[in-house]
């Protein structure tokens, strides 16, 4: 381990530190905000880790994180409440690896195409049972506060980023960004290609499906139409994207400034959202490829160019 | 003799009703370098893709030191120390030349990982030439140089047989003759090589053997002196002109 | 049963006209056109406009509906889309950028749209009598929307099979390098395709308006169906794509009839999973080699 690396861990130890005591300053409307940040933040660095190298755009966030929230709210009357996460988790890598078997041998198109209708297909499934056994939405009330489910977050935020950096000192994260680049390469020089792409989609499906279970409490009535909500997948890509995904810290770069317009548009302006999400994708696409961490990294470049 | 290395049976690949390849026959020693050779549309490339591993054989068998590889996936294939550069150069665009060759070390079949694999590569590196190069971005390159990085990233792996899928196309007439000096050097360290070549003059002065192929199927094998002569041969790569 | 055969190739021929226009798009463009939903229900809205405002029936519609979709989508392509083309450094990267842009176009024609018309359901009643085939009865205005469906479909494919412009756009789709080679203007033909399989799709929408409630976010689920028609059937592949649609509006009038309404979508997931486990290539697609 260089010096570097010694820092970089330190700082990010500090950074989730001081963000782990903001409840003790405000337990209201901010600690909300902080809260969906953290939220967004778990789940865009996850998305990272495995559509960053792989260039592999993933719909199914919503798919999992729905999963996650029906672990909970089935599970917290019988179910010591530690052990949820943990389950949702893995059926969160579970459904990642069957769609991940199915999909990710064949090219990208298919893979997102197959994830955009994932959330929805799991809601007409589990509608389709709750209406056969009579069931309907259910309520998850429990102790939890908004306090708890914060602090769980950057728990799990500070597993997620520890998980990323590892992994990018890896084999499996080097093997990534050969597929990245080359597919056909990666796999003459010995890659098994599809199994790292499941790995490593398995680990994103599990960390969204155990946001989920973390979240449900906060949601106290949970049903098909909002816990499976499709709208979750394209934010998550939005914000990883905007922010980049060249570097592990590039989601959260991403996701402060985006919780917050979108906080003041759908306060302002609700019917707007979609218009907000449609002109950032473009954003991205048009005026800021690479995101946040492009536009730092191009900044870097000319100043250096220009200090010598 | 040296012991087989690489042992091809009567291989055959149909797509749809076209036969590409017909029931191909014949041996790689131990630090032999065999070329495969034949007019275009022979079937070369796709024999290389089969032992490869990029697609299998209708039928036959392709067998690695006695164990079978054919239908197996490429990286099994590369596991088991086949080693491969492309027909049109295939770089890793957005990682460091270095890195480009600790690709080729890290997976295959003698890997290396970390500060070994780095120190491997950069000696690889000096071997093929790329002299105080290695520190450019891929895209910036000279063509020759990107050729150097692909031969170093097959080498990484220290195969048990090197494919190379022509090469030496495309090089200018000094270039040229650097490259063949450069892989005469490899057969000199005791490697095992393929190679696909249109280049005559490589095929004369680095081929041990050569195997001639014809609207897939082999027409001819022995020394490049015996098969230039051989009037079939001499009718496969001509006999288009006299139809026309 | 035959009841069941018929509602469904009626919704199927509808689907296939969509799914050509995606796959117009796909197969000549190369753009995957995630935002195609939209233009659906773009003719839709359209369709319903100016039946509920002026009394002009959706048929006539189209006549309107077409061109200025066409018009709309070739000014995408030129401004939006081929400057991606012409940055892409590799087929994957049009891909993701290509999947970017229009899943933002999509968006933002959703945002409009809404903001337009309001978020609530939008139908109208035009054709609602019933008609008789072989002893069941069903919807005038569904017969009809086939009907011109498959007329749309037939000149489609007569104008590619036999006209010089349809020859030009199928050499594109085959390989765009030859065809350059050979003197056509590939990026003019291109947007041409984009344009044309838009106008396909608006059309589709404003025929499927007559008998199915639309709002302004339901695109994204044609969007959906047209991409598992267009994988189905095979890229570039018109009779795939028709087979296919088919095949689609079948299954998906079984599944709702007979299980449960709420699951057509994972009815269509069942047709593509095993598409992509056992013919990732398409219905009629050869092996890829």
């Amino acid at each position: 381990m260089s010096a570097t690396d010694v820092r970089n861990l330190g700082l990010a130890a500090l950074a989730l530190g001081i963000a782990a005591l903001l409840p003790l300053y405000d337990t209201g409307y901010i600690l909300s905000i902080a809260t969906t940040m953290a939220m967004f933040t778990v789940l865009a660095t996850s998305w990272a880790l495995f559509s960053g190298p792989t260039h592999y755009i993933s719909l199914a966030t919503a798919a999992f994180f729905g999963l996650g929230t029906f672990v909970t709210g089935l599970g917290f009357q019988t179910l010591p409440f530690w052990t949820l996460p943990l389950i949702a988790a893995g059926l969160g890598a579970i459904l990642a690896a069957l769609v991940g078997m199915v999909t990710l041998r064949l090219s990208g198109v298919y893979f997102v195409i197959f994830t955009l209708g994932l959330a929805e297909l799991v809601r007409q499934i589990v509608t389709w049972v709750q209406n056969r056994t009579g069931q309907r939405g259910m309520y998850v009330l429990t102790s939890i506060t908004e306090r708890d489910i914060y602090w769980q977050l950057i728990g799990l935020a500070a597993v997620v980023f520890l998980a990323g950096w590892l992994i990018a000192r890896s084999r499996l994260g080097f093997a990534l960004r050969i597929i990245g680049n080359d597919e056909t390469v990666a796999k003459h020089a010995g890659i098994n290609t599809a199994l790292a792409k499941v790995l490593l989609f398995m680990v994103s499906g599990a960390v969204a499906a155990c946001v989920g279970a973390m979240l449900a409490p906060r949601y106290i009535y949970i049903e098909p139409s909002t816990a499976f909500a499709p709208l979750l997948s394209f934010q998550v890509v939005i914000m990883a994207l905007l922010g980049g995904t060249g570097r592990l810290w590039g989601p959260l770069a991403g996701v402060i400034p985006f919780t917050l317009l979108w906080e003041f548009i759908s306060r302002n302006a609700p019917n707007q959202t979609l218009l907000l999400l449609g002109l950032a994708f473009l954003l991205i696409v048009y005026v800021l490829p690479g995101g946040f961490v492009g536009l730092y990294e191009r900044v870097q470049r000319r100043y250096r160019m220009e200090g010598r | 003799m040296a012991r087989v290395i690489l042992e091809v049976r009567d291989v055959t690949k149909r797509f749809g009703g076209l036969v590409a390849v017909r029931d191909m026959v014949f041996d790689v020693h131990q630090n032999e370098v065999v070329g495969i050779i034949g007019p275009n549309g022979s079937g070369k490339s796709t024999m290389i893709n089969m032992i490869s591993g990029s697609f299998a054989p209708s039928g036959g068998s392709i067998r690695l030191n006695g164990q079978e590889i054919a239908g197996k996936p490429a990286h099994r294939t590369a596991q088991m120390g086949v080693a491969r550069t492309f027909q049109l150069v295939r770089l890793l665009p957005e990682l460091s030349v270095v890195e480009n060759v600790v690709a080729g070390a890290a997976f295959g079949h003698r890997r290396r990982w970390g500060r070994e694999a780095e120190q491997f590569a950069r000696a690889l590196l000096d071997r093929v030439g790329m002299g105080g190069q290695i520190n450019m971005p891929v895209a910036s390159l000279t063509y020759i140089n990107t050729k150097r990085v692909e031969l170093a990233r097959a080498l990484a792996s220290e195969p048990e047989v090197l494919l190379l899928d022509e090469w030496l196309a495309g090089l200018n007439p000094t270039e040229l003759e650097t490259g063949i000096a450069l892989i005469r050097s490899l057969r000199d360290d005791g490697r095992t090589i393929i190679l696909v070549e249109h280049v005559m003059d490589a095929i004369r002065s680095l081929c041990d053997r050569c195997v001639v192929m014809s609207s897939g199927v082999k027409i001819a094998e022995g020394t490049p002196t015996e098969v230039l002569a051989d009037a079939e041969v001499i009718r496969a790569y001509l006999g288009a002109d006299e139809d026309a | 049963m035959f009841f069941i055969l018929i509602t469904g190739l009626l919704l199927g021929g509808t689907y296939a006209l969509i799914a050509m226009g995606l796959n117009l798009q796909y197969g000549v463009a190369r753009i995957m056109n995630l935002a195609n939903g939209e233009m659906l229900v773009a003719g839709g809205f359209a369709a319903f406009w100016v039946y509920t405002a002026g009394q002009v029936s959706p048929i006539a519609a189209l006549l309107v509906v077409a061109p200025v979709a066409f018009g709309v989508n070739w000014l995408i392509y030129t401004l939006m889309l081929r400057p991606l083309v012409r940055r892409a450094k590799s087929r994957g990267a049009l891909e993701v950028d290509s999947i970017l842009a229009t899943f933002g176009l999509s968006f933002v024609f959703v945002g409009v749209m809404s903001w337009l018309f309001g978020g609530g359901y939008f139908n109208y009643s035009y054709l609602a009598q019933r008609v008789d085939i072989f002893g069941s009865s069903y919807g005038q205005n569904r017969v009809v929307a086939f009907s011109i469906a498959s007329l749309i479909a037939a000149g489609l494919w007569i104008w590619l099979s036999y006209t010089r412009a349809g020859l030009r756009m199928r050499a594109v789709a085959v390989d765009p390098d030859s065809a350059r080679l050979v003197g056509i203007d590939v990026p003019a033909v291109s947007a041409l395709a984009f344009g044309l399989g838009a106008a396909v799709t608006a059309s589709g929408g404003a025929l499927i308006s007559m008998f199915f409630t639309l709002d302004a976010s339901v695109g994204i689920l044609f969007t959906m169906k047209a991409l598992i028609i267009v994988i189905m059937g095979g890229v570039g592949d018109i009779r795939g794509t028709i087979v296919a649609a088919l095949i689609l509006g079948i299954a998906e009038t079984f599944v709702a009839r007979v299980i449960d309404p709420g699951l057509t979508l994972a009815a269509a997931y069942v047709l593509f999973l095993g598409v992509l486990l056992f013919r990732p290539q398409g219905l009629f697609g050869k092996k890829p080699t």
